[in-house]
């Protein structure tokens, strides 16, 4: 994995300290191409890897990319699945059944397709891994190394201990994308006793890690202390605690948890871009 | 260990049933619900045993408390019952449908001395209790206006295929969203008495309405103006605001953050003028992380409340009861004016 994650939450209105701020980024990229000039940006000033959920405008960005080869050839996509307000509306509006079968491409033709027949035997797992590949269809033909199960999800199930479905989640991203199986978190801690005790052996965990301990549900001890001890890969987000942490400082304190292997930010201009990247890798390089 | 059931596994259900689960003191040991597609998976994959009727699993299992997360049509005779087996009982907003049905319960909750507690989660979210505590101190002064919104992005064509789309389960704008801004305003202000110019407005559903307009009013001359949309796509999900007007100044809360506006030079660190205290201040760690820390921190209230054995809880039925009163004026008023 690179060093530098360039995240999608700028794009899609999601700001955690302000829905102020929320609405003017949602207002600022209100199109595809507002989004693709920040990606533009971010490529030309040497990041490659976007980690993006499965919003629908991304499929958009993903079509463009497609489409230039030569343009956005070492582009990695890390995709982080499912976007979950898409499946928390269908969910009010069509009930948990309704959602899935709007979802699993095939099922409405009944028992003909493996949509259908997973629904009528109630198998879950089967069911799991047709909505993985229809939230991954967007992304056919562009390189996708490590896909991410969304904290929504991850959390859900790590809270009903659905040890099967994670199995199941990893090995069918290994198998089908022959791509690494990610997680994102809000309970790193507890997360990594439950996939160690699925077998999920050196589990990339994109979790929030800040300084001050934000949405670092365990406390900050036990965040440090996992990290520093414990066998996975982690990946931070959520570094600057949406903006409580002055910048110098927050990346400080990351680049002092040694074996945090990338950090993810997002940004929306070309400066703050810079600033953001250039202040990461020279604290980086510091402590190697 | 305490052990839990939980009845009712839609969306809600399902989210408290991993909080709950999550929990250091709780051991979830059944679940019921009339979905077999559901059941059959928390059968095949959980660890709870699955029930389809709740009262043979209150009747066969060894509970201590239930969450409760039904079509609120059905709370009043699953929360009675499993009352009536002596079980502590947190039950999904709104409360009932029926205020005859909310009488009953509260006088079933105190006879058999059970905790009772209602999900109205915004109560543990932490800028809104910072500007509950700001209030109660009266540090815009006595607060004489208040408005109350909420909107989202639920309802957005005709076509609804829940028992949110259906009035007589308890579905609409009023008892779904609406319920959450009012609750607030008992909490944050004080509890209204009456109601007035009020309107329920469907936009794209046929069956029931997608906005609440109304004038809340309450004790001492201090009015309201409540205002709830949940057809509005401009949001990403819900978002609520309540905003107190005081004659020293005003508040204005919203999930993220708290922002407080002051004429005069106020006291600890609050400055005149502008003050923005933020979520990554305001809000406490809990135990377990699931859509927002509002949600585990009312469960871990409840659990604590049943260790404790102390049934003076907050978001009671009685307090819950008192919402659902001001959603059955609304109903009225907005009756009479058509």
């Amino acid at each position: 994995m690179d060093r530098i994650l360039f995240g999608d939450n700028q794009f899609f209105g999601i700001n955690h300290m302000s829905e102020e701020k929320a609405r003017n980024q949602a207002m600022k990229f209100r199109d595809v191409a507002s989004i693709l000039r920040v990606l533009d940006t971010a490529y030309d000033l040497g990041i490659r890897t976007f980690m993006c959920t499965t919003h629908d405008r991304i499929a958009d960005v993903c079509e463009y990319m497609r489409a230039r080869p030569d343009r956005y050839g070492e582009f990695k996509f890390y995709p982080g699945m499912p976007y979950a307000h898409k499946y928390a509306n269908a969910v009010t509006e069509l009930g948990i059944l309704g959602a899935v079968k709007k979802y699993i491409p095939g099922s409405f033709l009944g028992t003909l397709f493996t949509g259908g027949k997973a629904l009528a035997t109630k198998d879950f797992i089967a069911m799991m891994k047709l909505m993985v590949d229809a939230e991954m269809k967007m992304f056919e033909g562009l390189n996708t190394e490590v896909i991410f199960l969304q904290n929504v999800v991850t959390d859900l199930l790590l809270g009903l201990e659905l040890k099967d479905v994670f199995k199941s989640y990893a090995d069918h991203i290994r198998n089908r994308y022959r791509a690494e199986p990610a997680f994102f978190t809000m309970n790193l801690p507890r997360l990594l006793d439950l996939l160690e005790e699925c077998g999920i052996e050196n589990p990339i965990i994109c979790s929030s890690v800040n300084k001050i301990g934000f949405r670092m549900c365990g406390g900050i001890e036990l965040y440090e202390k996992t990290i520093r001890e414990r066998k996975f890969r982690p990946v931070a987000m959520s570094i600057f605690a949406s903006g409580a942490i002055a910048p110098r400082e927050a990346v400080e304190y990351i680049c002092n948890q040694e074996k945090i292997e990338s950090i993810v930010f997002g940004a929306s201009s070309k400066s703050h871009i810079q600033e953001t990247k250039e202040l990461i890798e020279s604290m980086s390089s510091r402590n190697p | 260990m305490i052990k839990a059931g939980l009845i009712g596994l839609g969306k809600m259900g399902l989210s408290h049933y991993s909080i709950i689960n999550a929990h250091p003191d709780v051991t979830v040991s059944a679940v019921c619900d009339t979905s077999g597609f559901v059941l059959s998976a928390i059968e095949q994959y959980a660890g709870a045993r699955p029930y389809k009727d709740y009262k043979s699993m209150i009747e066969r299992e060894d509970l201590d408390c239930v969450v409760v997360s039904t079509p609120t049509s059905t709370h009043a005779e699953i929360v009675q019952f499993a009352m009536e087996q002596g079980l502590h009982v947190f039950v999904e907003k709104p409360f009932c449908l029926d205020l005859e049905d909310g009488r009953r319960l509260i006088e079933c909750a105190r006879n058999n001395n059970r905790v009772n507690q209602v999900g109205y989660h915004f109560r543990f979210v932490g800028a809104f209790a910072k500007m509950q505590e700001l209030l109660a101190e009266e540090i815009i002064g006595p607060v004489y206006h208040f408005t109350a919104e909420a909107y989202g992005p639920v309802v957005l064509r005709p076509k609804g295929m829940t028992w949110r789309a259906q009035k007589a389960e308890g579905g609409g704008c009023l008892h779904d969203y609406a319920s959450h801004a009012v609750n607030l305003i008992q909490y944050l202000i004080g509890r209204p008495v009456r109601v007035g110019g009020s309107v329920l407005k469907s936009i794209y559903s046929k069956t029931v309405e997608d906005a609440v307009y109304a004038t809340l009013f309450l004790k001492n001359e201090v009015t309201g103006q409540l205002s709830v949309n949940w057809s509005d796509e401009a949001y990403r999900k819900m978002s609520t605001q309540v905003t107190a007007y005081g004659t020293r100044g005003k508040i204005i809360s919203d999930r993220q953050e708290c922002k407080i506006y002051l004429r005069e030079e106020g006291r600890g660190s609050l400055q005149k003028g502008w003050n923005i205290l933020y979520t990554t201040e305001l809000t406490r760690p809990v135990y377990f992380y699931l859509r927002g820390e509002e949600y585990s921190a009312q469960i871990d209230y409840f659990v604590q409340k049943i260790k404790s054995g102390d049934i003076q809880n907050i978001n009671s039925f009685e307090e819950a009861f008192q919402t659902d009163q001001v959603l059955e004026w609304i109903i009225q008023d907005a009756e009479q004016r058509r």
